[in-house]
C-alpha cells in the first residue's frame, strides 16, 4: 500500500493519510525529525499528538512482567479458551485489526463491541428505524450554501474540518462560489475558524442545550408541514428565530446538518438524530438538503463497517452459540462490564492511548499503543503499532463512503494488532 | 494429479455440446486433453448426471457502500438466518443482503463460481473491494460507475478531446480495478443533487447542458474504442416509471448501433394502460431487442416475498422511498462522483403491481429470442435474492409449473401481459447460455464459462432431476480452479476467489489534470483514490485476474 514512494529523500512522505480522527485528511506531509517523525504541512493539533509521538518499543507483558511475545499469545490464548464468556471490546483498529479479531471472536466464543459505540448507535438506532438521507465531505465541499452545525464542537472534534469543508475558497461549480451562512445550534460551540474568511457570509448562533435541540427540530419539521405551533419558546429560542431558520433551509439550494452522535450525551440522544434526519428526509420533498454526521475517531466507522459485512450486524454481536447473535442491548460493552456478565476483557485500542480500558476487575488482555496508561495491571500486555504510523492499513472515513491507505511512517518493531490476533486465534 | 469426470451429459454451448456424454479431465486446475493412456488418479464416474461450467452471475450486488447500509438498516433481514462457524466456514447471516462470507459460500452450494458487482461508486472502490475479498470462494468483478460524476460530465459539457475522455474512462477502470463500466440513471444522479426531480433520454441536465443520450452515446463509445469487451452496462432513465418501456425503446434505437447491455430491463418495460395505468410493455422491448444485434441485457426478475432495493440511482430510489417496507430508508449524495438509494421492499403476489412486474419479468425471458443475449438475473436483491434463481430456471423450463404458480398471483395483472399465452420452455442448452457461456463471452471472461480443453475447471455436476428446482439447488459436485468445494450441496473446501479486471491503455498524462483537479475540489488525493494491484492481492488474500482487451482505436 506505499502507493507513493518518499519524493523528497528518505522517509519524507507525501499524500500522507492521518489515522487520529475520523475524517482521515490524506494531504499531510512527514518527515523525519531527530528520532521520530514530524508534521510538515497540513496537520492539527491531533495529527502532531499522533504521528509525533516517540517511538518506545516495550516487551510484552504477563502480570507486569517482560515476556517474549510468543509467550504472551500462548497465555492470552489459553484465557480466551478457559474463559466463560470474553468481551472483545474497544476495537480501536484499522480494517484488518477488525477482520482479525471478528475471527477471533468467532472462534473464542464472545462478544464484539467498540469503545464509542455509545454514540455510534445514536446512529445506527436512527438508520434501523427510519433511515436517512446524508452526504459527504467533498459532496458538502463543493455543494452545500447553507451549514447547520447541531450541538457539536467541531473545531474540538475535527481541527480541519472549517478549514477544508467550509472554508474552502475552490468550488468545482462556480470560480466565484457564493458565500455560505453558517448557522451553530448549541451551547459554547468554536465558531473562531470562521472569522474572516472569505467564502463565510453570515454565521448565526443560537443557544439551545443540547438536549433540547430535537424540539428545535421537531418544530421546524411541523412548521415545513403547515402545522400551527402556539407559543414563543422553541427550545429556548424565540418563535422567530426558528421562523428564520426554517426559511433559510427551504431557500438553500443544497443544505447540510452536521450532528455527532457522540456529543450528545443524554438519555435517548437517538431521537434528536432521529429529529434532525426526519426533518432532512421531508425538506427532500420540494428542495435538495442532507444531513452529515461527524465523528468516526479511534476506527469506530470501520469497526461498524467491517463487523456489518462479515456478521451481518453493526458491533455488539455475540459468538457465544458459534451464531452471530446481535442484541443492541444485551451486548453492549459497557453494559456487559457493569454487569460482570464477561470475564475476560480482550481491549484493543492502537490509535490514541487516551483510549484506555474501562476499570474492571476482571482479568484482562491488552493490545494497546505502548504509551497506554490501564487503571489496572493487564493479565496480558501486548503493545502493538499504530496504523498509518507503524505499519500499513485501511481505515473508512467518517461518512463511510471513502475508505484511505494508510502507510509505514517508520521502522518500528511493533506487530500490527491484526497479526497478534491472529497468532491468538491459531493458538487457541 | 489427473482427475477424470466420467459419463455425464455436458452441456457447453460456448464449443457447440449439447447434451453430449463426455468425459472431462482436469490437470492442474484447468481442462486437458491426456495423452490416451494417462493414468487417471482420481476418477468421478457421473453417469446420467448434467455437467455445466460454473454459474458467473453479470449482476449481483454484492459489495460496497450501499450493501452495508443494506446490511446495517436491516437486522430483521439477518434474524433466524444466522450461521453458525464450523471448522471450515465463518459464521454469517442475512437472507436478501447477506454477509459477505455467507454470500460466496450460498453461490457455490449453487453452483455458481463468479459473481460481478455492478455498481462501484470509483470513490467508494476499496471498500467494494474489501468487501469482495471477504465473500468466500468465488471469483469477483466489478463495474465501476460513470456518468454523474463532475470529471466526465465537465469534460462533456467543455467538448473536451475525445481522446481524453477514453482516457479518463480507462484510467478510471485502472484505478479501481474494474472490469467494466456502467451508467447508471445517465447524468440523474448528478442532476438530483441540484434539485431536478427527473431526467428523460433527451432533457438536459441544468448545470452541465449535457443529456443522458450524450452521456450513453460517449460512454459506450469510448468504451468500444478503448477495446473493452463488456459493452457499456446501462441502467437507464426513468426506472420504474410507468411508461418508461418508451425511454428504452428509444435508447436501444438511439444506440446507433454500438454495443449495450441493457441492465434489469424487466425495470426498464412498463407500460401505462388499463384503469390502473400500470401495464407490460416486454412484447414490443423483446422486440427490440430481437431486432438489435448489438444489445444485450439481463432481466432483473422480481420475486415474491422480501428483499432490499439497493441502487446507485439515487433520484430514482428517493421516489421509491414512499413505498418501503418496512418504512425506513437511506438516500446519499455521494463525493460529487455518485449517489446511492437503499429502500428496503416487498414484492407480494396479490399485489397487482408487483405481480404484473413478475410476469414482465417472464415475458422478458421468453419473448427474446437469443439467450447469448439475455441473462439470468434477479439484480440482487433488487427483484429478490439470488438465492432464488432455481426456482426462476424451473419457472423458464416448466411451464406447468409456470402456470400453477400464475394460479396464486393477482388475476388481473395477467390481463395486462401476455404472459399466459407463452409456451415456450427454456432447455438445459439454453439455460447454460444464459446462466454461464453468455455472461462469460458478454464479460470477456478467457477460459471461463466452458468446458473446452485450456478452460480453467469451473465445474458443476447436477443430478438430471426434472424438479429443476431441485436440481439446480443442490448440485452433486462444484470444481473450483480444479479443486472440489462442493459435494451434494455442502461445502467441503474453502478457497479464495480471483478478481477480474480489465484494463484499456491510456495516457498517463491524464495524471498531471486529474491530481491537480482532486487537489483543488476533492477530499482525497488522487493518489490516495487509486488502488494498488497490492491491495486485491493483499498478501495471498485475493489474486487478480486480468482479461485481455482489444487493442484501442484512437
Amino acid at each position: 500500500m506505499n502507493s507513493q514512494k518518499s519524493s523528497n529523500g528518505a522517509n519524507h512522505f507525501e499524500n500522507v493519510a492521518c489515522p487520529f480522527c475520523g475524517l482521515h485528511c490524506d494531504d499531510l506531509e512527514i518527515g523525519p525529525s531527530g528520532d521520530g517523525l514530524k508534521v510538515l504541512k497540513n496537520g492539527c493539533a491531533k495529527a502532531v499528538a499522533g504521528f509525533e509521538r516517540p517511538l518506545v518499543e516495550p516487551n510484552p507483558q504477563v502480570d507486569g512482567k517482560d515476556v517474549s511475545l510468543d509467550e504472551a499469545i500462548a497465555t492470552a490464548a489459553r484465557l480466551i479458551k478457559e474463559s466463560r464468556l470474553p468481551i472483545f471490546g474497544g476495537l480501536g483498529t484499522d480494517i484488518d485489526g477488525v477482520r482479525s479479531v471478528i475471527a477471533l471472536a468467532e472462534k473464542g466464543g464472545g462478544i464484539v463491541d467498540h469503545a464509542l459505540s455509545d454514540g455510534s448507535y445514536r446512529n445506527y438506532r436512527v438508520m434501523q428505524s427510519s433511515g436517512w438521507v446524508t452526504t459527504t465531505l467533498t459532496e458538502a465541499r463543493n455543494r452545500a450554501d447553507l451549514f447547520i452545525i447541531a450541538g457539536c464542537d467541531v473545531q474540538k472534534m475535527h481541527p480541519r474540518f472549517f478549514e477544508r469543508i467550509v472554508c474552502n475558497e475552490a468550488s468545482m461549480f462556480s470560480d466565484t462560489p457564493p458565500k455560505r451562512t453558517v448557522v451553530f445550534i448549541g451551547e459554547g460551540l468554536d465558531h473562531s475558524a470562521l472569522k474572516g474568511q472569505e467564502r463565510i457570509g453570515e454565521v448565526i448562533t443560537l443557544p439551545v442545550k443540547a438536549e433540547r435541540i430535537g424540539e428545535v427540530l421537531d418544530t421546524m419539521r411541523a412548521l415545513n408541514k403547515g402545522a400551527t405551533i402556539p407559543g414563543n419558546d422553541i427550545g429556548g429560542l424565540p418563535r422567530a428565530a426558528v421562523d428564520d431558520l426554517l426559511a433559510r433551509c427551504k431557500a438553500a439550494s443544497y443544505g447540510v446538518i452536521v450532528w455527532a452522535p457522540s456529543s450528545l450525551g443524554f438519555p435517548s440522544a437517538d431521537l434528536t438524530v432521529q429529529a434532525v434526519n426526519e426533518f432532512v428526509k421531508e425538506i427532500n420533498l420540494t428542495s435538495r438538503f442532507a444531513g452529515l454526521s461527524l465523528g468516526g475517531s479511534e476506527g469506530s466507522t470501520s469497526a461498524g463497517a467491517v463487523c456489518t459485512w462479515q456478521s451481518g450486524f453493526p458491533l455488539r454481536v455475540s459468538y457465544t452459540s458459534g451464531k452471530p447473535d446481535y442484541d443492541v442491548e444485551r451486548y453492549s460493552l459497557n453494559r456487559l462490564l457493569f454487569a460482570k456478565e464477561g470475564d475476560l476483557l480482550l481491549w484493543l485500542a492502537s490509535f490514541s492511548p487516551d483510549l484506555t480500558p474501562p476499570d474492571t476487575d476482571i482479568p484482562m488482555i491488552l493490545l494497546g499503543t505502548p504509551s497506554i496508561k490501564p487503571a489496572r495491571t493487564p493479565k496480558v500486555y501486548i503493545p502493538v503499532g499504530t496504523p498509518g504510523v507503524d505499519h500499513t492499513g485501511v481505515l473508512m472515513r467518517v461518512d463511510s463512503a471513502v475508505s484511505l491507505p494508510l502507510r509505514k511512517l517508520r521502522q518500528s518493531k511493533l506487530p500490527s494488532a491484526a497479526s497478534v490476533l491472529e497468532k491468538i486465534e491459531a493458538a487457541l | 494429479m489427473l482427475i477424470k469426470l466420467t459419463g455425464g451429459k455436458v452441456y457447453d454451448p460456448a464449443n457447440g455440446v449439447d447434451g453430449e456424454v463426455r468425459d472431462i479431465f482436469i490437470e492442474n486446475g484447468r481442462i486437458v486433453s491426456p495423452e490416451p493412456n494417462a493414468k487417471v488418479d482420481q476418477e468421478y464416474a457421473l453417469h446420467g448426471r448434467v455437467i455445466m461450467a460454473g454459474g458467473i452471475d453479470p449482476h449481483s450486488h454484492i459489495g460496497g457502500g450501499k450493501m452495508n447500509i443494506a446490511r446495517m438498516m436491516l437486522p430483521e433481514d439477518h434474524l433466524g438466518h444466522e450461521v453458525a462457524r464450523t471448522e471450515l466456514t465463518r459464521a454469517g447471516a442475512g437472507h436478501a443482503v447477506p454477509s459477505t462470507m455467507l454470500t460466496g459460500y450460498r453461490y457455490a452450494e449453487m453452483g455458481y463460481t463468479a459473481a460481478f458487482e455492478p455498481a462501484m461508486l470509483p470513490v467508494n472502490a476499496r471498500q467494494t473491494h474489501m468487501e469482495m475479498a471477504d465473500t468466500s470462494i468465488i471469483d469477483k468483478g466489478a463495474f465501476a460507475m460513470l456518468g454523474s460524476d463532475d470529471f466526465f460530465l465537465r469534460q462533456l459539457a467543455g467538448k473536451a478531446d475525445f481522446s481524453a475522455i477514453k482516457d479518463y474512462i480507462a484510467w478510471t477502470m485502472h484505478a479501481t480495478q474494474a472490469i467494466a463500466v456502467k451508467v447508471v440513471n445517465p447524468g440523474g444522479i448528478s442532476a438530483f443533487k441540484f434539485n431536478q426531480r427527473k431526467l428523460d433520454l433527451d432533457e438536459k441536465h441544468v448545470y452541465y447542458g449535457v443529456t443522458p443520450r450524450d452521456i450513453i452515446l460517449t460512454l459506450a463509445r469510448g468504451l468500444n474504442e478503448l477495446g473493452v469487451v463488456h459493452p457499456l452496462h446501462v441502467h437507464g432513465c426513468n426506472l420504474g416509471v410507468p411508461g418508461g418501456y418508451e425511454t428504452t425503446l428509444d435508447t436501444i434505437k438511439g444506440s446507433e448501433g454500438l454495443p449495450i447491455h441493457l441492465t434489469h430491463i424487466q425495470f426498464h418495460s412498463y407500460g401505462t394502460e388499463g384503469d390502473l395505468k400500470f401495464s407490460s410493455a416486454a412484447a414490443p422491448i423483446a422486440e427490440a431487442i430481437n431486432q438489435h444485434k448489438n444489445v444485450s441485457c439481463d432481466v432483473g426478475q422480481v420475486m415474491f416475498g422480501q428483499t432490499c432495493t439497493a441502487s446507485g440511482d439515487s433520484m430514482r430510489q428517493f421516489v421509491t422511498s414512499r413505498s418501503a417496507d418496512p418504512k425506513k430508508w437511506v438516500v446519499m449524495d455521494i463525493e460529487c462522483d455518485a449517489g446511492c438509494g437503499v429502500v428496503p421492499f416487498k414484492y407480494r403476489d396479490k399485489s397487482f403491481v408487483n405481480a404484473l412486474q413478475w410476469a414482465i419479468g417472464l415475458e422478458l425471458f421468453l419473448l427474446v429470442n437469443d439467450p447469448w443475449r439475455l441473462f439470468l438475473t434477479t439484480d440482487h436483491p433488487n427483484g429478490g435474492p439470488f438465492t432464488w434463481y432455481p426456482h426462476l430456471i424451473r419457472l423458464l423450463m416448466d411451464k406447468n409449473f409456470r402456470q400453477d404458480m400464475m394460479q396464486k398471483i393477482n388475476p388481473d395483472a395477467l390481463k395486462y401481459s401476455t404472459l399466459a399465452s407463452l409456451d415456450r420452455e427454456y432447455t438445459l442448452y439454453e439455460i447454460a447460455i444464459m446462466t454461464r457461456a453468455g455472461p462469460a463471452k458478454s464479460l470477456g471472461l478467457v477460459d471461463r464459462g466452458h468446458l473446452g480443453v485450456g478452460a480453467w475447471a469451473d465445474i458443476t455436476v447436477y443430478d438430471d432431476n426434472p424438479d429443476r428446482e431441485a436440481m439446480f439447488s443442490t448440485p452433486e459436485l462444484l470444481f473450483k480452479n480444479g479443486e472440489l468445494i462442493v459435494r451434494n450441496g455442502k461445502i467441503i473446501k474453502v478457497v479464495n476467489g480471483g478478481t477480474h479486471v480489465a484494463r484499456p491503455n491510456y495516457d498517463p498524462g491524464i495524471e498531471r489534470s486529474l491530481k491537480r483537479y482532486f487537489e483543488d475540489y476533492h477530499t482525497v488525493r488522487m493518489e490516495n483514490f487509486r488502488l494498488t494491484d497490492d491491495e486485491i492481492i493483499d498478501g495471498g488474500r485475493g489474486s487478480l485476474i486480468i482479461q485481455p482487451t482489444r487493442a484501442r482505436a484512437a
